[in-house]
């Protein structure tokens, strides 16, 4: 009923493709919470700075943030390629969590 | 997303994120919106499942009823709360404090009084709707914070899904007026999208509100980055908007320090008062501080909200207990945009004070983003039905989504159904009763996952909506036959509680019993079940099968 054979190793295009779906699903899901995460902790600084009441600023970015993760999300399976997914999501969520660790040290400092 | 690499439009790419967001938590959020579209109805389910209340019907001496009754249970009491029948409650739900209790909910003192004689009833023991209500967003039998981040991480899901559906069919508003029925695959898409865009704006806020009501565990890194970690800051500052809060927590602490009695004045007349003020919503809650004492204050609380920015905030008058007479207190303060946005959106999920014309539509709203949850899934079996047909067999992974979508569609169905009997089967004295409802729910459960693995695809599904139709029917013939208040009853007395559930389950009945009947006004033919393949050997055809569409 089942044959076997093809089974028993993918073809390497088919590995490539689930390394690459893998890749983007990281992506998407760590990457994305990285940049909405540190997104919205950077926001709160930012809103709170230009005047917003504190607790609206917190309140607000964190709004922001859930949007925030579920476009990287898309963006990171729309691009041309996983290496793109990578850069389009976790570089600036790397850049925005060293800035939000510079706010945190700043602030109390 | 294709697996020659070959380059493609945006839409492609998210039609292939919106089919893979959806079917992998697709079961869990169906059983979310499940529970959670019938936790709408949280209250009346309460009522119902305590058929000891059902004789309970209320009259305008209720308050003060209950307040006598109170006199006797509680005299000694620093404080009670009475929340009084309406249409969404048929007895008095009374707390009290005695004093020296405990701070918090964990020092009240419960009863559950008769709205026309304020005897007090001993209702069986029952989780009622609240098992349904915390299952939504919880689930069962593992630690809280684990339930909630499962289904909030599902929710994330939900919301990637949504947005890139949106995306997917941009004609989506042109394609909401096509339905094309007895089309196969192209009707079921149709019945996905209609469903979809139906309700589209409901779909975006209960799953983005559903993220927004578990922000502080799910994304606390905004609020953590502006209080230095210290969320409970945060929580001082938005209360600070609301001075009405503190000042009622004062008064608590006065309590009954001074000595001597008074007798509390009628409660008629300020009923009235603020009768003549609501006159939509009516009184919903009387609250005593310090009764029996000269200090003692009556505060009536309105029955419903005026607005959803203040989180459906309920108006209040404060009486002086021994004489009735009124006394002032400061207007609450407004919620500032960002404020007033969060709790629009938080007071939509929660339909907190929604009145019984939003709330239905709420409620229907809820059963719209079933059906869609539900459309969609079977649609991911119908579509892949021609290249079964290609490859002469069913692969695992298709058997697996079928078995999984009958078990948790239709099987949830039979679950609810069987939850709500064994409330009535069970004996109203048996130990640990309410955890042997919630055990039936669970086993109902798992039997409709096991049924599909020895049954055709569309046997399957035939058999369960038959047997959920059936159990949705039969529950207002049962109501009467255990204790309960029959439609002939609670009809008239205006019970609307107990007869919106018994009419609820009507129409689950009805909806059921039209997915058996289409099922069998279709030939067996039209929907094409060939038996799966061993799961032993399933693991194998899926990898042949992605193997030869990689080709």
């Amino acid at each position: 009923m089942v044959s076997l054979a093809p089974a028993a190793k993918p073809p390497p295009s088919l590995r490539r493709y689930r390394a690459a779906v893998a890749s983007r699903t990281v992506a998407a899901v760590a990457g994305g919470y990285l940049l909405a995460a540190a997104g919205a902790a950077v926001g709160a600084h930012a809103m709170a700075g230009l005047g917003m009441p504190r607790a609206d600023a917190a309140l607000a970015s964190t709004l922001l943030a859930f949007i925030v993760h579920a476009v990287a999300a898309m963006w990171a399976f729309g691009c041309a390629s996983a290496w793109r997914a990578w850069a389009g999501v976790c570089l600036p969520g790397v850049v925005l969590a060293l800035a939000a660790w510079w706010l945190q040290r700043g602030g109390t400092a | 997303m294709r697996p020659d690499g070959k380059p493609e439009g945006l839409r492609q790419s998210m039609s292939w994120l919106h089919t893979w967001s959806g079917l992998l938590l697709g079961w869990l959020l169906y059983a979310v919106f499940f529970t959670g579209t019938l936790s709408y109805f949280r209250d009346e389910i309460d009522d119902w499942m305590r058929p000891e209340l059902h004789a309970s019907v209320p009259g305008p001496e209720t308050a003060q009823r209950a307040l006598d009754a109170m006199q006797r249970i509680a005299p000694e009491a620093t404080t009670w709360t009475l929340s009084l029948p309406g249409p969404r409650q048929t007895a008095v739900e009374a707390s009290w404090r005695e004093p020296g209790a405990e701070q918090g909910r964990a020092g009240l003192k419960r009863a559950t009084l008769d709205a026309a004689t304020g005897e007090r009833i001993e209702p069986r023991e029952t989780r009622g709707g609240a098992f349904l209500y915390r299952f939504h967003f919880e689930l069962y039998a593992m630690p809280r914070v684990w339930g909630r981040w499962i289904v909030g991480i599902a929710t994330m899901f939900m919301f990637v899904a949504i947005l890139s559906g949106v995306i997917t069919h941009k004609k989506i508003f042109t394609d909401f007026f096509t339905f094309r029925p007895k089309k196969g695959q192209r009707s079921w898409l149709d019945a996905h999208i209609a469903t979809a865009v139906l309700a589209l704006p409901f779909h975006i806020v209960i799953t983005f509100s559903g993220l927004v009501l578990l922000m502080f565990m799910l994304m606390p890194w905004g609020i953590q980055a502006i209080y230095g970690g210290d969320t409970n800051a945060y929580f001082a500052e938005v209360r600070g908007a609301r001075p009405q809060a503190t000042a009622q927590g004062e008064r608590q602490r006065g309590g009954r320090q001074e000595a001597g009695a008074a007798a509390l004045a009628p409660v008629a007349p300020l009923m009235a008062e603020a009768a003549q003020r609501w006159p939509v919503h009516g009184v919903g809650s009387i609250t005593v501080n310090a009764p029996g004492t000269p200090r003692a204050t009556i505060e009536l609380r309105e029955g419903g909200g005026e607005s959803l920015a203040n989180r459906g905030q309920a108006r209040t008058l404060l009486f002086d207990g021994a004489t009735g007479r009124m006394r002032d207190r400061p207007e609450p303060a407004a919620a500032s945009w960002v404020r007033a946005t969060s709790n629009v959106i938080t007071g939509v999920h929660l339909g907190r004070f929604a009145e019984p014309a939003v709330r239905w539509l709420l409620f229907l709203s809820g059963v719209v983003g079933t059906v869609m949850a539900a459309t969609g899934m079977v649609l991911w079996v119908v579509k892949r039905l021609p290249e079964r047909r290609k490859l002469g067999r069913t692969p695992f992974g298709h058997r697996l989504v079928e078995v999984l979508n009958v078990g948790s569609i239709a099987g949830l169905s039979v679950a609810t159904a069987a939850y709500f009997w064994m409330n009535r089967l069970l004996p109203a004295g048996l130990e640990a009763r309410g955890d042997w409802e919630i055990r039936g729910f669970f086993i109902a459960w798992l039997l409709c996952l096991l049924h599909p693995l020895v049954r055709t695809h569309r046997r399957a599904w035939l058999e369960q909506m038959l047997l959920a139709a059936l159990l949705f029917a039969l529950l207002p013939v049962l109501n009467p036959l255990t204790g309960g208040a029959s439609l002939a009853q609670s009809v008239p007395h205006g019970q609307w509680s107990i007869a919106g559930f018994d009419l609820t389950m009507l129409a689950l009945a009805a909806l059921h019993g039209w997915v058996v009947w289409w099922l069998l006004r279709g030939k067996p033919a039209a929907k094409p079940a060939p038996r799966a393949a061993a799961p032993a050997t399933g693991g194998v055809a899926v990898k042949a099968q992605a193997w030869e569409r990689a080709q």
